[in-house]
């Protein structure tokens, strides 16, 4: 406590040199909580405007049917109810493609003509699968990008062959792929998808019971909805068995921001925890410039009685209050300037707000910053002889 | 009180090796008025700071209050010179950021004393001094005669078995030297054991007994 008045008197009794001190650390934590909390009010706003294009689905695994195994014809029941949006069953498995040009490993989906929209897919040529195709067991397909370049050597190939384990296939449709797109669900991989009707027949491993399917939100709800009911459904149906299904909302697109987010947040807070150092480095500085000044009120403070412990101590918590202090003017400052812009982007309707969190992490890496590059001089002056100190300079 | 027998210490200046004390033997008795004289650079201030555990000797064996100076380590001397002895130095040493008031306080927060003790203490150290409506004012704002005062305060108020001063007149006029002096022997009569370095002899003869220094030799001598 003593300690702590002795600190706040002689950081006030030179208030700008003070102020000069703690500029790196203000500097820093600003740089740490600013970037911090824009980032994180950035992607609130943007992760909030992906959920609301209702661009969010579900999928569920069922691992026991308990006996009464679900069909396709089922699900279009589901569908009609008003708290669940598009449903669409689906099957995969591999197949050697010959296309024109090469052939390749390709990843098949047996799927309806509900995964289109639900999956929110684009189409780059053609069309996609008609309910038509899987009613009629129609060898159509469509291509994803990647298989088309490759298989067929270039996307416009709608109505052209290719042949899946020997069997031939009219190509109608080519997806639209954005490079690196999020959406996509084999980036790199070629994919073909089938009626599903028509790959239970050309492959021998798949059975026709529904293991596999994704669910959108319903018109006007969100996913929680649709998974509310369809957990109800499927609760029913396998005897109250909680283990026999799984249920896992899998927004791609959210998913893929929180990794960016967390990205970008280490890189910024990495370097502006960078900044902080250097702010600590001229904390040391001036500590030291302070502790060789002082040397004749410390040869006095020994010789009246104080020990090694007290002279540490008084030195340490000057840093370490220095450092709190640039910490506090920089969460200070740092809140103005979010305020700032929130209010000048305002038409974006985004808010930023100081982030506990790095609040938190601001504090507490001053604090430590303080201890780390005070503790050098505070020992330097801790270890002067009383008898030299007091003759120093006189 | 103080046990001093062949006391040596030595400075090396590049090569030359200076004898600041040369096998000094010093003893003081509690309650005595003792007055240390010699000329500049006779070895005055560095007696004084091994009599003042600031310095250790380089060779012979010295007795505080029976404690043998030697073995303690220097965390162990700092609380030594906290509780038996008050300093007073010719340039004062006050701490120029800190009040008269806090200046004297000092000592007693190093010793860890109770505020409601510590004020009284302060208070009544400032008002034997004379200083009591000084109290909040800066070194800076006091003449050098109450700065000096205050040093005195400071070093009473714990009280020292043993108050050092070394040439405590040395940057006072004589009247305001005086007036220091009268404060030393109020205090001696008061019970305390002073020590006190001067090489001015009017000042010396005021003390009890006077002992002569001399190229880091002691004799005792009569004014
Ligand atoms: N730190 C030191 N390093 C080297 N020599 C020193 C040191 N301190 C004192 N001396 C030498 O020791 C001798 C005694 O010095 P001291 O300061 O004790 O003298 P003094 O009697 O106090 O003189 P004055 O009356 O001028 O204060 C001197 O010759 C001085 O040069
Ligand atoms: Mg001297």
């Amino acid at each position: 406590m003593m300690a702590l008045k002795m600190a706040l008197r002689s950081i006030s009794s030179n208030k700008l040199r003070a102020v000069l001190t703690m500029l790196g650390i203000i500097i820093g934590v600003m740089a740490l909580v600013v970037l911090v909390s824009l980032v994180n009010g950035a992607t609130t706003s943007v992760t909030d405007a992906v959920s609301g294009l209702g661009n969010s689905m579900m999928s569920v695994t069922v691992s026991d049917d308990k006996g009464s195994p679900i069909d396709p014809a089922l699900l279009n029941q589901w569908s009609e109810r008003t708290d669940v949006g598009l449903l669409a069953p689906y099957w995969t498995d591999s197949a050697t493609a010959h296309g024109r040009e090469e052939s390749g490993s390709v990843t098949l989906y047996g799927t309806t003509a509900a995964w289109y929209a639900l999956q929110g897919l684009q189409m780059e040529m053609g069309r996609w699968l008609k309910t038509a195709d899987i009613e009629n067991h129609s060898y159509v397909c469509v291509l994803n990008n990647a298989a088309a370049e490759e298989l067929m050597g270039y996307t416009d190939c709608i109505g052209q062959a290719v042949r899946l384990d020997g069997v031939e296939y009219t190509i109608v449709g080519v997806l639209y792929e954005e490079d690196g797109s999020l959406t996509s669900l084999s980036s790199g991989g070629m994919t073909v998808y089938l009626p599903y009707t028509s790959l239970l027949r050309l492959s021998d491993s798949l059975l026709g019971d529904v293991t596999r399917f994704y669910v959108s939100a319903p018109e006007g709800g969100t996913v929680d909805m649709a998974k509310t009911a369809i957990t109800e459904l499927l609760m029913e149906r396998f005897e109250e068995d909680e283990e026999a299904f799984s249920v896992s909302t899998q927004d791609v697109l959210e998913n893929a921001m929180s990794s960016i987010t967390s990205v970008l947040t280490i890189l910024l807070g990495g370097i502006a925890a960078i900044s902080l150092v250097v702010g600590g480095i001229g904390i040391m500085n001036i500590m030291l410039v302070t502790v060789t000044e002082r040397t004749r009120e410390i040869g006095i403070r020994k010789a009246i009685g104080a020990s090694r412990g007290t002279i540490l101590s008084q030195f340490l918590m000057e840093a370490v209050v220095l450092c709190m202090l640039g910490c506090a003017l920089g969460i200070f400052l740092s809140w103005a300037i979010l305020q700032t812009v929130t209010t000048v982007v305002s038409s974006l309707e985004i808010t930023f707000s100081l982030d506990g969190g790095v609040v938190l992490i601001a504090v507490l890496f001053c604090f430590v910053i303080g201890l780390v590059f005070g503790l050098y001089p505070a020992n330097k002056a801790a270890k002067m002889k009383p008898i030299d100190a007091l003759h120093y300079g006189g | 009180m103080i046990d001093m027998n062949d006391i040596s210490k030595v400075y090396l200046v590049g090569d030359e090796r200076v004898r600041a004390l040369d096998r000094a033997s010093l003893h003081i008795y509690p309650k005595e008025f003792v007055s240390i004289i010699g000329p500049s650079g006779s070895g005055k201030s560095t007696l004084m700071n091994i009599i003042g555990c600031l310095d250790v000797a380089d060779a012979g064996a010295y007795r505080l209050d029976g404690l043998p100076i030697e073995a303690y380590s220097e965390n162990e001397l700092a609380a030594i010179r906290n509780e038996k002895i008050g300093f007073v130095f010719q340039s004062f040493n006050l701490i120029p950021k800190l009040t008269a008031w806090e200046n004297v306080e000092l000592p007693l927060i190093y010793q860890k004393v109770k505020r409601p003790e510590r004020q009284q203490r302060v208070a009544a150290a400032l008002e034997r001094v004379g200083l009591t409506n000084r109290a909040n004012h800066l070194p800076t704002e006091l003449s050098g005669g109450q700065q000096q005062r205050v040093a005195i305060a400071r070093a009473i108020v714990t009280n020292p078995k043993l108050i050092l001063a070394d040439e405590p007149t040395g940057a006072l006029d004589s009247k305001t030297g005086q007036e220091i002096i009268d404060i030393f022997h109020e205090l001696h009569a008061q019970g305390n054991t002073i020590v006190l370095i001067t090489h001015d002899r009017d000042v010396a003869k005021q003390a009890e007994r006077s002992v002569h220094i001399l190229d880091g030799r002691i004799t005792e001598v009569q004014l």
